[in-house]
């Protein structure tokens, strides 16, 4: 296979969005709506099958956004403040304050569809915990799919709009806008340019940047999914784009190496987790929270904390950290004592409910549940962190910078967009939009939150398109040397592929799995992963910055011999992208404000007169030069 | 080693361009060797055991043996997702089975209607109304701050 092969397809469009996951969902129904009303085309491509792409492709037991602000349950200044708290008071205020205030919405649509909420006896959404509501979720995104598929099917035939199996490498940039964006099929041999007045990059967050806990066959069982590899990042860096909160990973806390949820454990069956002594660590290290005020005073005690707390008791020889499962059952035992008939029938409920949270949204847990002949009431289980991930959706805050309603908006961020035309989550760079895990310092969206903020960002980009409504003039040189540069891989291997033995080892070039294995390895062990107890310091850093300037270099040494491999390739070039970004501003900031996220070893307190700022980045790809900055939080009047 | 193929099973999807697993695998994985025409998984220490292609496939030619790098062998995870709801079968290392039963879906498959049935609120693309708003979000209004 060499790059002559390739057939070169032009595709002109309006409106383009890359990604397949929730927001993109969210962004196709809701740009299909106003792009039906002025006339405009959309193009939706994505590397996989919209049915079951995204991180909610197996499913989900649980939505972990809903304010329900119209029946009085929360107000959406309730949301901000605890977006605010678990985010050590680093959140953009208005960004949170309006997906709020739509994230409702796409839950009632979510419903319309088809997808089964839990109601109780007076028909109100059963909760979890305040902001989660549970539901039957095996088909949560076959069904979010399904209805966005339904809107573009309203702008002409799907097989004209919808392109599945295609990847997306780079944006397409004309004269410092974004003018749609290069990729190539995995399924055949034709390499694509989508040109468009407006783009939104929906490409998801990043996992398999640091070390997974398991690496042999087990390397895919990460939390997050396995292919969410830093695109959306990659291609707002790339276009120069503003970026914010990159140094705010994700780590989460869940049922050892299957990473099974335990929210259901803690929050409906009331249960505690205890250290190897039985010590109960969010009781003993309590005193520790003051040194994290206020937010580690107040409830919810923010995510990292609580991770935090479970990291010291670990590194103090305290594991393994138990989920007292069989101290949980038999509580609920106790208060039916002398009721066995009632007993029996809330076991039976709950073993459902435990079990479909499994079932739903993590079945390799419960696989390895059934393999280990785990029984819940008999003995507890084990809980561990997981290695760190980028997910801007979730607890953690990386992604772009981007712009907010104009109506919530504070003036000091505003004026940013001045210059270049306020559209909502347009990023600082003209035409190019993002949303999910690609939009920063909007944290604890999650899959509703995504839906929402997609439907934000699509609706801002038709805006921007009837201001800007001209065709991009793109050069032929420029898509000619795109072209060269992503099939370069293949031309590689095929000059060189034949002096060895072996395809994957040849002094001429590396294969990518390697590659990501290299980048792992250095993240992993100095920019804080799993081996390093989530810790690091500016000599570690300097040492990964070394690493990692001569990963890149040999990144131009990327041979594939399938399509299947030139997208691992790419895959494993954005996950460097974000690496990089993430180093710098782990190194930037000099403090440690998630310590259960990362440990800044050699600043080890949290310093509010310092560093209470986002901490912002933007990346000249041409002079290869990253510019750092603080900028001050506005917070809203909530 | 997450899903593999079971030989006796499979028909290649009757030599369709694609199979169904290929066709749904969120991360690339399947393939279908044309020679034996028969699927397999390409690298399964990349597979998140997502279970796409075990319920697509219309042969239940598919299933997941757990991790070996940490799981004890002997369990299994059998779904069988139907149009309303999905039955799986827990099958313990002990020989012990579960067995579990949940619903899906509410509407008849492709029938999600975009709107929902909600009325659309506003022509103004530079609002912040969304296009089922305010109906869908079940206020009056949609909510701003009060400057």
């Amino acid at each position: 296979m060499k790059p002559s092969d390739f057939q070169t397809v032009v595709v002109d469009t309006d409106l383009l969005i890359c990604g397949g996951g929730m927001s993109a969902c969210g962004a196709a129904f809701e740009a299909a709506y106003w792009a039906k009303k002025n006339n405009l085309k959309v193009t939706v491509v994505d590397k996989a099958a919209m049915d079951r792409s995204g991180a909610v492709a197996m499913g989900l037991s649980a939505i972990n956004e809903y304010v329900g602000y119209a029946e009085g349950d929360n107000t959406l200044a309730d949301y901000v403040k605890y977006v605010r708290q678990d985010l050590m008071g680093v959140s953009r205020e208005d960004l949170v304050y309006d997906i709020a205030r739509h994230v409702d919405s796409s839950v009632h649509l979510f419903e319309k569809w088809g997808l089964p909420i839990w109601k109780d006896a007076n028909g109100k959404y059963v909760h979890e915990g305040r902001w989660q509501v549970m539901i039957n979720g095996e088909s949560y995104k076959v069904l979010v799919a399904e209805a966005a598929k339904n809107a573009l099917k309203e702008l002409g035939p799907l097989d004209e709009i919808l392109y599945e199996r295609i990847f997306i490498v780079d944006p397409l940039m004309v004269d410092g806008k974004c003018a749609g964006a290069v990729g190539f099929s995995v399924r055949e041999n034709k390499f694509y340019v989508f040109k468009a007045k407006a783009t939104i990059a929906l490409m998801g967050g990043a996992v398999h940047v640091f070390r997974p806990r398991s690496v042999g066959e087990g390397l895919g069982r990460a939390w997050y999914p396995p292919w969410n590899s830093g695109s959306s990042a990659y291609f707002t860096i790339m276009a120069g784009a503003e970026m914010t909160c990159q140094e705010v990973r994700f780590i989460p806390v869940r049922f050892k190496d299957g990473y099974g949820p335990v929210g259901a454990w803690f929050l409906l069956f009331k249960s505690r987790a205890t250290n190897a002594m039985g010590q109960e660590y969010m009781v003993e290290r309590k005193g520790e929270l003051q040194e994290y005020a206020p937010y580690g005073l107040a409830k919810p005690i923010p995510a990292n904390l609580r991770n935090w707390l479970l990291l010291e008791d670990v590194a103090a020889g305290k594991g393994p950290i138990y989920m007292r499962t069989e101290e949980a059952i038999a509580n609920i035992a106790a208060a039916y004592k002398d009721d066995p008939k009632a007993f029996k029938k809330k076991m039976k409920e709950l073993e459902n409910e435990a079990w479909e949270d499994f079932l739903d949204m993590t079945i390799a847990q419960a696989l390895l549940w059934a393999g280990s002949n785990i029984q819940p009431e008999e003995k507890p289980s084990e809980i561990a962190a997981a290695e760190p991930y980028f997910i801007g959706s979730h607890s953690g805050a990386s992604g772009a910078w981007v712009c907010g309603p104009e109506d919530v908006m504070p003036a000091e961020y505003k004026k940013q967009w001045e210059a270049i035309g306020v559209y909502n989550h347009m990023t600082t760079i003209p035409g190019l939009f993002t949303a999910g895990d690609g939009a920063g310092a909007s944290s604890h969206k999650f899959s509703s939150g995504s839906h929402a903020e997609g439907r934000i960002a699509g609706k801002g980009a038709i805006a921007y398109i009837m201001d800007h409504n001209t065709a991009p003039k793109v050069d032929d040189a420029q898509i000619k040397a795109l072209r060269d540069k992503i099939l370069a891989p293949l031309a590689l291997f095929e000059q060189f592929g034949a002096i060895s033995s072996d395809p994957d080892i040849n002094p001429n070039f590396m294969k990518p799995k390697m590659y990501m294995f290299r980048l792992q390895k250095m993240m992993d062990e100095y920019v804080g992963g799993v081996t390093a107890n989530f810790s690091t310091n500016k000599s570690s850093l300097d040492c990964a910055l070394g690493l990692l300037t001569m990963l890149k270099e040999d990144s131009a040494k990327l041979a594939a011999q399938d399509l299947h491999e030139l997208m691992r390739v790419w895959e494993n070039v954005h996950r460097t992208c974000i690496a990089e970004s993430h180093l710098r501003h782990v190194m930037f900031r000099e403090e440690s404000r998630w310590p259960g996220y990362y440990f800044r070893a050699d600043f080890p307190k949290m310093d509010e007169v310092n560093w209470k700022c986002f901490v912002n980045s933007v990346y000249d790809a041409k002079a290869n030069k990253w510019t750092m900055k603080k900028v001050p939080i506005v917070n809203l009047p909530v | 080693m997450p899903s593999y193929v079971i030989m006796e099973k499979c028909d290649g999807c009757k030599g369709q361009d694609k199979t169904a697993c290929m066709y749904i695998c969120p991360n690339d994985l399947m393939v279908l060797d044309k020679e034996k025409m028969k699927g397999y998984n390409r690298a399964p220490e990349m597979c998140w055991e997502c279970y796409n292609c075990v319920k697509i496939c219309p042969q239940q030619a598919i299933d997941v043996r757990a991790y070996a790098d940490f799981v004890p062998m002997g369990a299994s995870c059998v779904p069988l997702r139907g149009s309303e709801d999905i039955m799986w079968t827990v099958k313990f290392r002990s020989g012990q089975v579960k067995r579990f039963k949940f619903p899906i879906r509410t509407t008849a498959e492709g029938q999600a209607v975009p709107l929902g049935g909600f009325a659309t609120g506003t022509d103004d693309l530079k609002s912040p109304v969304l296009c089922t708003e305010p109906a869908s979000t079940w206020a009056k209004e949609l909510p701003t701050l009060k400057k």
